[in-house]
């Protein structure tokens, strides 16, 4: 990638990505255990908005994942 | 590997410069931001596959749930006479299905209720205590409403699942789940 040739460059946007990434895996981690408590607590209306917003916190993910593969991996 | 380019090539792991560097620092160049780099990179995979684990959890609820609502009524359980059952007295049984214990509780002459009797924290069985007015779990001291089922004190967040009674001529019978809330 123009502009991030340097190792060291790219070292530092590879960290800030690797920081989001993980941001979005715990909250897709408080997700999972809420929806868990709420389905055991017989309330089944919420699991699939749920789903659907884990998919999209997924959807972050493998975008930025992607973009780091393709365009930062030397 | 030779050492020219200090953008490429490796900060020296005591982390002095490149000059004095002892020979077998050609030999075995070990390049730390490269290597940090792609330990990242595979930190960040192994992130991307946990984030698809997450989902794949989802979904499975998802499929649970489906199953739990597609699964037909219990059958319909005769569970005695109500004056088999004293004011304050409590009876066991298992409902819908042998492994599942509930209990029977006789609260005045004419109001009795009907619970699981596992406790929704770590699925001890409850007590119950009439004259406290509460099911006491004596695993981590939680308690429940002995009415509606819902948690009093303790670690339980959940209440415990209720189950609804019919009686008639005289006989109470369990005839299903009450829907959560109710
Ligand atoms: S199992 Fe009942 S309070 Fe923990």
């Amino acid at each position: 990638m123009k502009g991030l040739s340097t190792l060291h460059q790219r070292n530092s946007m590879v960290l800030a990505i690797v920081c989001i990434v993980l941001c979005l895996v715990v909250m897709q981690l408080w997700l999972l255990t809420a929806t868990m408590e709420a389905f055991l607590g017989g309330e089944d209306f919420i699991v699939w908005p749920a789903a659907a917003a884990s998919l999209a916190l997924f959807g972050l993910n493998f975008g930025l994942l992607h973009f780091y593969l393709r365009t930062l991996s030397c | 590997m030779k050492i020219d380019d200090h953008d490429h090539v490796t900060i020296p792991p005591n982390g002095k410069a490149h000059e004095p560097q002892p020979a077998w620092r050609e030999e075995f160049p070990i390049d730390w931001p490269k290597d940090e780099f792609r330990s990242r990179r595979d930190f960040t995979k192994m992130l991307g596959l946990t984030s698809l684990a997450f989902v794949a959890g989802q979904v499975w609820i998802g499929v649970l749930s489906i199953m739990r609502k597609s699964r037909s009524a219990p059958a319909r359980m005769d569970l005695g006479l109500l004056d088999e059952l004293p004011i304050g007295g409590a009876k066991r049984f298992e409902f819908p299905s042998p492994g599942h214990p509930c209990l029977i509780v006789r609260l005045e002459k004419d109001s009795v209720v009907a619970f699981g009797q596992k406790c929704t924290h770590l699925s001890c069985p409850v007590i119950p205590n009439a004259e406290l007015g509460k099911f006491l779990c004596p695993c981590h001291h939680g308690s429940f409403d002995i009415k509606t089922g819902r948690p009093l004190a303790g670690p339980p967040r959940r209440p415990l699942p209720k189950i609804e009674l019919e009686i008639k001529d005289g006989r109470v019978y369990a005839v299903g789940f009450a829907e959560a809330g109710a």
